[in-house]
């Protein structure tokens, strides 16, 4: 009896000093992270800028990394379409004054860049060292975060060429932002307190107010688009993409022809299932050749076929430049050999 | 419809029953030879029967009449699958891209099969996927989850849990819908894609099982009245960043999911860990989730401040836009499909609001002139798919098929007139406006847009 009370009775007293708080009532579950992996994890920089690190760069300095770890998906001026919608273009020098992107409403901008719409340069500082270069993210030093915004700041005018960006003055640059008055968050789509108590938004208050009416609701029905003929056939054969049994069927939408075309679809299916078409684009370069370029390369040589195989089988690097392309292991052999075959008949 | 004679199991016992009007004219003005052909073309039409079987079908289905292999011989023992899988049969039903939509399969979607899929469970290997740098399979023995404060005076004590740990603390399982930002999103300015799977694939609905994420920061001491917001990130190469408000947390209704129908989270999903966060766009609910900062303000997260924000027709963008408003579509009969026969049909389909539970679905066969009242599939969850079914006889003239939720807030779903009033076409986000399916006599139904 003695060994057991001594014991609750030590829990007892320990409770009925700290009651009430939750705060450390799971015991044994977590621990304390210690500074250093705070320090680790923890590198999110926000509007204010809190969470900044420390350091500078300038547009030259920019203009060599980029080239170097960024043109290959993003084009040397930040404009390619290739891989994602362009980083830079689209604003004017009159849009840094207003602070509003001109382009937006007006209909003139033929495509959303990210400088047309980002309102706080935090947000590239932040994502561009968590996330970028997409093959090898957190790769970068704060320096060269620094250096590749100057040179991105700089393409898009807000910074002259001599411009060395840091931390001292970030917060200023942030105020020439082409779109930095073109957000609202007068909405009712914020899940937390609104505004008027220090939170986001008009408090959920939605912005239609259709009628659950019944009978007579409208005169007629009016047809705003249907589906385009091109678009019916763009998904490939409908027919396939449902079951054989049950009230409905696929409506068959391709002949035999096109049939052939899907099953090429299908080896680009597992070209990017695969991994490949991150770094591979049909015509042009990503971080490995594009595919026609390397039909280019191995037109005639019999032996192409067994060497790519066994080349993207393992990985290397040196005939394209001195990006290595990593062993592609976790694909099999069989499709290795399919998406080889694929690349030299000219992926079609 | 001239596939009807193609349909498994409709007999055709006596040759009249299949012969056309002008066929049985024939007949009566006593021409019979022809007779013997169609009895060898409806034998050929099914699977290429021999003769003797098409005299047997005139008694009945062969199906019935001759027991098949599986009802005449041994099947196979168990655990021949130790981890099974669908019939061979259902192999059409996939998770699909949509080709164009994304340059590079790491920063892509892939679409789920809304058009074969029953109740309101999505089969974790049909969940739809999008992922921004590729996803990977963490092993979990090696991933961490940390909570800490944005500053020190927002939080005791920054911590980490294992997987370990945190499957000690209390769980909820609850069942939720997760729809991505953009479903829908192809089909602002026009229609766009062909079936419900490429319109509204971007929604899936699971049971997850997890700690509610105010259990740990509560164990790490949160301020309550300071940190106001949250701020989650993966343990990808993007980290994927996003604002969540404390006031979700607080409710409870925010969670730590390890837990996916019953088993872990698939790593396309999360493994093994996610956050669930209700009736909040698909971005918010970081996949594996590695890090939670309690802060005081919001952090303008590259998916929060370059996309997942509205373009309104003013030039303006809707910033922190998060919450899923009511919408509803038909799965059965949608776009891309055709209608076998004239007659009986069950149409069915989704309904969700990320504000809370649905109320009522009403479905249009007529484009939205009259609108008779769906039966809702119980129990009717909070922010998880409802199905919803009605009886309908396709006389076979042409109809549109809408249909329109209301949630219990008593907001009604608008249509594509009044969504666009308001936030114009080139938006990309929450697009929840009633879709059309229109029908034509041959029994094919496509997608178009009602005003
Ligand atoms: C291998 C291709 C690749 C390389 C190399 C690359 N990026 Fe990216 N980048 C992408 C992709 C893909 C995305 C879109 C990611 C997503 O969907 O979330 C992206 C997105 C971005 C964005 C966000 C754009 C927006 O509007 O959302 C920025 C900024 C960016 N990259 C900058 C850089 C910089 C700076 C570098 C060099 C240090 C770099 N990228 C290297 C592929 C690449
Ligand atoms: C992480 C990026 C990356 C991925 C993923 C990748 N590659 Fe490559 N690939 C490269 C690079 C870089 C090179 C150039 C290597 C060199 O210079 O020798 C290359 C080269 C090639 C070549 C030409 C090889 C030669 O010696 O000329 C082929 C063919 C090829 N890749 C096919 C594939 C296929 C198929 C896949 C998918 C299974 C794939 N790659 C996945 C980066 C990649």
């Amino acid at each position: 009896m003695f060994r057991f009370s001594k014991p609750l009775f030590v829990f007892a007293l320990f409770f009925g000093s700290t009651v009430a708080i939750a705060f450390e009532n799971y015991s044994g579950v977590g621990r304390a992270a210690t500074p250093a992996e705070v320090k680790a994890w923890d590198i999110d920089v926000r509007p204010d800028f809190k969470g900044l690190p420390k350091g500078s760069g300038n547009v030259e300095r920019g203009n060599e990394l980029f080239e170097e770890k960024c043109a290959s998906c993003h084009g040397s001026f930040g404009e390619s379409n290739e891989v994602f919608t362009p980083l830079a273009g689209g604003t004017t020098k009159d849009d840094i004054k207003t602070g509003n992107v001109k382009g937006l409403s007006s209909g003139e901008l033929p495509q959303r860049t990210t400088f047309t719409k980002v309102a706080t340069i935090s947000t590239v500082f932040d994502y561009v060292q968590r996330a970028m270069p997409w093959t090898s993210p957190k790769s970068l030093k704060p320096d060269e975060v620094y250096a590749i915004l100057a040179y991105l700041l700089n393409l898009q005018e807000i910074v002259p060429a001599d411009f060395v960006l840091s931390d001292k003055n970030i917060a200023d640059v942030q105020k020439l932002l082409p779109n930095r008055n073109g957000m609202t968050t007068d909405h009712g789509l914020w899940p937390g307190a609104p505004a008027k108590k220090g939170g986001i938004g008009n408090g959920g208050k939605p912005d239609t107010a259709n009628k659950a009416c019944m009978k007579n609701c409208k005169p007629e029905v009016l047809i705003g688009s249907t589906l385009p003929e091109y678009a019916r056939t763009a998904h490939g054969e409908l027919a396939d993409q449902y079951r054989s049994f049950g009230p409905v069927r696929g409506t068959r939408t391709l002949g035999p022809e096109a049939a052939k075309k899907a099953a090429n679809a299908g080896t680009l299916e597992l070209a990017t299932k695969s991994g490949c078409m991150a770094c591979h684009g049909m015509k042009s370069k990503i971080v490995g050749p594009g595919y026609s370029e390397v039909v280019a390369r191995y037109q005639g040589q019999t032996d192409a076929e067994s060497r790519l195989i066994a080349k993207v089988k393992a990985g290397g690097q040196g005939v394209w430049g001195s990006i290595p392309m990593p062993p592609n292991a976790h694909v099999k052999d069989e499709d290795i050999t399919t998406l080889v075959k694929w690349i030299l008949n000219g992926s079609k | 419809m001239g596939e009807i004679n193609k349909q498994p199991g409709r007999l055709r016992a006596a040759p009249e029953n299949f012969l056309s009007e002008a066929q049985i004219k024939d007949v009566a003005a006593g021409r019979r030879d022809f007779l013997r052909k169609s009895l060898f073309a409806a034998g050929a039409a099914g699977a290429a029967l021999a003769a003797p079987k098409v005299v047997r079908a005139a008694e009945g289905d062969p199906n019935i009449l001759e027991n098949p292999p599986w009802t005449t011989s041994l099947g196979q023992p168990v655990a021949t699958n130790p981890y099974g899988m669908p019939s061979k049969y259902e192999s059409q039903l996939l998770r699909r891209e949509s080709p164009g939509l994304a340059r590079v399969g790491g920063a892509s979607v892939s679409f789920c099969p809304l058009q074969g899929l029953f109740g309101i469970i999505t089969p974790s290997g049909l969940h739809f996927e999008r992922h921004h740098q590729g996803w990977h399979d963490i092993d979990p023995s090696k991933h961490r989850l940390m909570v800490n404060g944005s500053d020190d005076s927002l939080l005791k004590k920054a911590k980490v849990y294992t997987l370990d740990e945190l499957m000690r603390l209390p769980s909820v399982s609850r069942i939720h819908f997760i729809e991505c930002g953009a479903n829908t999103g192809l089909e602002w300015g026009n229609v766009a894609v062909p079936t419900v799977q490429y319109t509204h694939g971007m929604i899936s609905c699971s049971e997850f099982t997890g700690v509610p994420l105010k259990v740990l920061l509560e164990d790490c001491g949160v301020d309550y009245k300071k940190a106001r917001y949250v701020l989650a990130e993966g343990a990808d190469g993007s980290s994927m960043t996003r604002t969540i408000p404390m006031e979700m947390v607080e409710s409870g209704e925010v969670f730590v999911a390890y837990g996916q129908n019953g088993e872990m989270l698939r790593p396309e999903n999360g493994y093994p860990l996610r956050l669930v966060v209700p009736g909040v766009q698909g971005v918010s609910w970081v996949k594996w989730l590695r890090r939670i900062e309690v802060g005081d303000k919001p952090y303008a997260t590259k998916d929060e401040a370059v996309h997942y924000i509205d373009l309104l027709p003013s030039g303006q963008h809707r910033q922190y836009s998060s919450i899923q408003e009511a919408k509803s579509v038909i799965t059965t009969p949608s776009g891309g499909q055709t209608l076998l026969d004239k007659g009986f049909y069950n149409v069915s389909g989704l309904a969700w609001s990320g504000r809370g539970r649905i109320k009522q679905v009403d479905v249009s066969f007529d484009g939205g002139i009259n609108w008779q009242t769906a039966r809702l599939e119980g129990p009717v969850q909070n922010k998880a798919l409802t199905r919803f079914n009605i009886s309908w006889v396709w006389d076979g003239s042409p109809a549109i098929l809408q249909s329109r939720a209301m949630d219990e807030t008593g907001f009604v779903q608008p249509t594509y007139g009044q969504l666009r009033k308001v936030r114009g076409t080139k938006s990309i986000y929450h697009n929840n406006a009633i879709q059309s399916w229109k029908v034509i006599e041959s029994g094919e139904v496509s997608n178009v847009q009602v005003l």
